[in-house]
């Protein structure tokens, strides 16, 4: 059978399809705390025997990434009352036929990357195809919360990079990093609650439309 | 003739006896999550007989197409049934290939039927026929690249084979292709078989109708046939994701049939299910649903090669 890690980073996969493909903001938002809890997971799921370590990046990871920044971000489409991703810069059908050719991609170049020490050749490809899709997200939707939201992917993709090197990370690294992205998107919620605040919308294209 | 495979007959007839309850079954589930009671399982061959015995009514438009468009999708779709390993180890019909065939016949069939809406030269008709194959131009590659990771899992190319015995070696070396590749042909199911977020069933205005509107003017033993034709089709796509999830070449026939059986239930109580959670998808949406199916299936290709 499939170890258990290889079905968490596929499952992560999925919630990145399962983000390019929805329009409402509420889905995107729960498909990021369901990529979180994963991301959780998958720190005991690679390096089994519970270090105070591995246990406390799974912790963390959980806390912030599962739990508090979802509830931020849903507190600003609350707040704003934005329910829908209308008119995206690439459509949702093409968004996801990009984000599959991203994931073959990725599977494609990662065994020329080789790094020492992979618990299992997983890990290379699916942080490549997160980063992608998070880029993705990021660049071509419009409403501020789904950019947040691409980035946070972004910054997940990144996160399961770097679980392939997590006995050489301090711990402490990890946990300025968590921090660095609570921080990020707490000022980014600031500036939805902005552009919600001048302009009745949360559509980051008008922001072309300041001036005196 | 020492191996005919009396047990290849024996599942094709216990599929092609069962199918029209399967639309009751997944109409009840739906009735019973929402409260109520619904008509009773066995509806359809209630409409089957009382059709049967009706006359026929036709426009005198019509041309001899429109009479011959349910006959063909009957045919087409028993043939297609006929490819189906349904009893787990044999076809009725197996060659190399065969999985563009049976894609082929079901083709024939929904073109067989689209002429024969032409053929009316009502408006809607045609509207409906227009939808119905938009629709399956979006299922129709989303079918083969499930069709494909089969292919490559088991190293077969002919739906026995993809459903036989190579399935079981490939279960533990290709679980979540297959998963995936399962849950992409539930997605092909719902649109091909015309249920909830796709289509929905028990419409009654035209304007919403897909599949619904192209069969209006059918009447009699014409529709009994129509009808009969969609609930075995639903039961052979049932059989396609029951298949790759229950592989049951290595079961004794009697097992494997009963596991047949057991899982177009399961298939139908899903597709129940389904409807009565999700609302129906408008139009414009429907490809990008399609489109996630073949992602999906794109996705579990990809995990093949790798």
């Amino acid at each position: 059978m499939q170890p258990i890690h290889d079905v968490l980073l596929l499952l992560v996969v999925l919630t990145n399809f399962w983000v390019l493909g929805t329009t409402r903001l509420s889905a995107t938002i729960r498909a990021t705390a369901v990529q979180g809890v994963l991301l959780a997971g998958l720190p005991i799921a690679l390096y089994p025997g519970f270090e105070p370590h591995i246990l406390g990046l799974s912790i963390g990871t959980f806390a912030v990434k599962a739990l508090l920044l979802p509830y931020l971000l849903s507190r600003a489409i609350r707040e704003a009352a934005v329910r829908r991703e209308i008119e995206p810069l690439i459509g949702f059908a093409p968004s996801l036929l990009l984000g599959a050719v991203a994931v073959a991609l990725a599977f494609s170049i990662a065994p020329r990357l080789p790094l020492p020490g992979l618990q299992t050749q997983m890990l290379v490809p699916v942080s490549l195809s997160t980063v992608v899709i998070g880029l993705l997200v990021l660049t071509t939707r419009k409403k501020a919360v789904t950019q947040v939201v691409g980035y946070l992917i972004l910054e997940n993709g990144i996160f399961v990079f770097g679980l392939s090197q997590v006995q050489r990370v301090p711990f402490l690294v990890e946990v300025g990093v968590l921090l660095d992205i609570f921080v990020g998107v707490f000022i980014m919620g600031i500036v939805v609650f902005h552009i919600n605040r001048e302009f009745d919308s949360l559509d980051s294209a008008r922001l072309t439309e300041l001036r005196d | 003739m020492s191996d005919f495979p009396y047990y290849s007959v024996l599942a094709l007839l216990a599929v092609l006896i069962v199918a029209p309850a399967l639309p009751g079954i997944a109409n009840r589930t739906k009735s019973a999550l929402t409260g109520r009671r619904g008509a009773p399982v066995l509806q359809l061959y209630r409409d089957l007989a009382r059709l049967w015995r009706k006359g026929v009514v036709y426009s005198q438009t019509t041309t001899a197409i429109f009479r011959l468009g349910p006959i063909v999708l009957l045919a087409a779709t028993l043939l297609a049934a006929a490819l189906l390993p349904l009893d787990g180890r044999r076809a009725l019909l197996s060659f190399p290939g065969d999985l563009v065939a049976f894609a082929g016949l079901l083709g024939l069939g929904r073109f067989g039927m689209a002429l024969a809406a032409m053929d009316t030269g009502s408006s809607f008709e045609g509207m409906g026929a227009s939808r119905e194959v938009t629709v399956a131009s979006f299922a129709e590659p989303a079918l083969f690249l499930c069709f494909i990771v089969l292919v490559l899992a088991t190293g077969r190319l002919d739906l026995t084979g993809m459903y036989g015995l190579p399935l079981h070696d490939a279960w533990p070396v290709a679980a979540p292709s297959l998963v995936l590749a399962a849950g992409s042909l539930f997605i092909v199911t719902l649109a091909e078989t015309c249920r909830v977020p796709v289509d929905d069933p028990l419409t009654h205005l035209e304007l919403t109708m897909i599949h619904e509107v192209m069969v209006l003017d059918h009447s009699g033993p014409d529709l009994a046939l129509i009808l009969y034709a969609g609930a075995v089709k639903m039961a052979l796509f049932a059989a396609l994701v029951a298949g790759v999830l229950l592989p049951r070449a290595s079961q004794p026939p009697g097992v494997a049939i009963a596991a047949l059986l057991l899982g177009l239930v399961v298939v139908a109580v899903a597709i129940g299910v389904v409807e009565s959670v999700t609302s129906r998808l408008r139009m414009n949406r429907v490809p990008q649903l399609l489109i996630a199916a073949s992602a999906l299936a794109g996705f579990a290709l990809i995990l093949l090669l790798r």
